[in-house]
């Protein structure tokens, strides 16, 4: 069920430049919460930010209750959101979205940028599941990967960089990582990266999940603004989405 | 406890707090959040006479104290309104009304009456008024002779409570206002979007993919209450006042300048529950005030 929820911000960690990440806590008990499910955060205090931003789950640790967002900042809702500090309130309408299927025996987990977010309580709940996935991070640049130690302690995790400052040189989908036989790949990141890994997944016949990221107005597939084209005509990626089975995006992919 | 209760035409509102079309989905969307049997009406999404794809990606576009969108009407038409959507929320204790649109007066007679029929839809509000579409929408709504054609073609098959949804892109609405109550409205509610723009000036390229869109939200207040207070008192049937409102004292600027109702738009979006903390809202002023019925304070400036 979703719900509207004041959080206190209990850690605040700066990763590099553009990363922050904060881990949420409220008094009450998390709801179900699937890996690839956002949150809308209200932005506070801005003379020019109007509308909730849509950010999604990076992590859920049941024991301790706590949810964290791991964000970008790129505009003036993120760059307000930067400046919070710990013990701050935040308050989220949440769970929100269809997440991930976490299907398969042999996945792989393709993320780039911002995009790496979601995949890191992705891949904790494949180990739930007992399956150890395979994780490719990239990025312009070193610092724009922001997290990585913890997928290491998940799964075997490479990472691709265009200008060779971590990992391979190059991007993801020519990582020596990349093609070896998987069964299902989940993807995150910016739109070319995902098409690109999308269509690799097509043409391989191997099931092939990518979560997009649409501006929404309200999350909840009320407003009709985040639709993407999809082969059943436009769908709203608040609500169907965000995460999408790549068959179903073949115009999306063309263009 | 105030008395909260308005009456449009032969409808009695539990309190004046409705749903704008389009922002609300069918009102199941807002489920988890709210009772919706708390709200005095759900007006539920802009239905047409076929499903329509509405204007591609992006469509929205925050800007100060606001957003635009360009939609476009995007819904599943009336017959699938009729046989999948109305069974599921039919039995909601509230007053639901369809927004009707079209291309042509045929087709908002289509749908009307399709509507008509269905017992538990008490009003529709006759969207004459959408600025994001090709062809009718706004262009009924910006000429008086145009908007009293459909509204009377529509009077004529449709039997209920006949709200007519006003643009504000127009010199003098109250013109427009006048013609529609002459055609047989029973009630007219605005104002729809202000046709807006902006523009990426890092790509260089407008932020819609129609260039133009429909301005909603807080900076739209000002206007929508001016052109509340003069159609109240240009016309003899109630007025429903929409434009911005995100709080209670937003809702009774509208009350005061003389609307009978008010409607919620784009507030939904940032607080899924505020309908209820905008009724809340109201008693907590009827309290403050001594006031024993919200009809005292509607039209009072």
């Amino acid at each position: 069920m979703k719900q509207i929820t004041d959080f206190t911000i209990i850690r605040r960690q700066q990763l590099g430049e553009s990363y922050f990440s904060l881990t949420l806590r409220h008094p009450g008990l998390l709801p179900p919460i699937a890996a690839g499910q956002f949150v809308e955060v209200e932005v506070c205090n801005s003379r020019e930010v109007l509308l909730r931003r849509p950010i999604s789950i990076h992590d859920v640790d049941s024991q301790n209750q706590t949810l964290s967002l791991l964000i970008q900042t790129v505009g003036k809702g993120t760059r307000r959101l930067a400046d919070l500090r710990e013990g701050d309130t935040l308050n989220l309408v949440y769970p929100l979205g269809r997440g991930f299927a976490v299907a398969g025996a042999n996945p792989l987990l393709v993320g780039g940028g911002a995009g790496i977010a979601p995949l890191l309580y992705l891949a904790k709940c494949y180990r739930e599941k007992g399956i150890r996935p395979t994780i490719l991070l990239g990025g312009r640049t070193e610092a724009l990967i922001p997290v990585r130690e913890e997928f290491e302690a998940i799964g075997a995790t490479g990472c691709a960089t265009e200008d060779g400052s971590l990992g391979e040189k190059g991007l993801v989908t020519q990582h020596s990582l990349f093609n070896l036989g998987y069964d299902h790949i989940c993807t995150c990141g910016p739109t070319p990266m995902m098409k690109a890994v999308g269509r690799h997944a097509l043409a391989k016949g191997i099931p092939c999940e990518v979560s997009l990221e649409n501006m929404m107005a309200c999350g909840i597939g009320a407003c009709l603004c985040c639709v993407t084209d999809t082969d059943q005509g436009h769908k709203c990626v608040c609500k169907e989405g965000p995460v999408f089975d790549v068959a179903r995006l073949t115009k999306w992919l063309s263009i | 406890m105030a008395n909260l209760s308005t009456r449009i035409h032969n409808l009695t509102l539990k309190n004046p707090v409705l749903t704008a079309s389009g922002t609300f989905g069918y009102g199941e969307e807002f489920a988890d959040f709210i009772d919706l049997a708390q709200l005095g009406g759900i007006i539920v999404k802009g239905t047409t006479g076929e499903k329509r794809q509405g204007n591609p990606y992006p469509r929205m576009a925050e800007t100060p104290a606001g957003m635009l969108n360009a939609v476009g009407l995007q819904n599943i038409g009336v017959e699938a309104f009729c046989s999948e959507v109305y069974p599921r929320i039919k039995e909601l204790d509230t007053n639901i009304m369809v927004n009707v649109s079209g291309s042509s007066i045929e087709e908002y007679c289509r749908v009307a009456e399709a509507i008509d029929s269905l017992e538990r839809i008490p009003a529709i509000e006759l969207n004459i008024s959408c600025p994001n579409v090709k062809k009718g929408g706004m262009g009924f709504g910006t000429n008086p002779d145009m908007a009293a054609q459909v509204v009377n073609a529509v009077r004529r098959v449709y039997h209920k409570t006949l709200i007519v949804k006003l643009t504000p892109n127009v010199t003098s609405v109250v013109d427009i206002a006048k013609a529609v109550e002459q055609a047989g409205a029973d009630s007219v509610s605005l104002i729809n979007t202000l046709l807006g723009m902006a523009i990426d000036v890092e790509r260089q390229r407008p932020c819609l993919s129609t260039i133009t869109g429909g301005l909603s939200g807080p900076c739209v207040k000002p206007v929508a209450v001016r052109m509340v207070w003069q159609v109240a008192h240009a016309v003899q049937i109630p007025v429903i006042g929409l434009g911005g409102i995100t709080t209670a004292a937003d809702a009774l600027e509208f009350l005061m300048a003389g609307a009978k109702a008010v409607e919620v738009g784009t507030a939904n979006f940032i607080d899924p529950a505020v309908t209820v903390k905008i009724i809340d809202g109201l008693q907590d002023y009827c309290l403050r005030h001594h006031i024993d019925d919200i009809n005292d304070i509607i039209g009072i400036i």
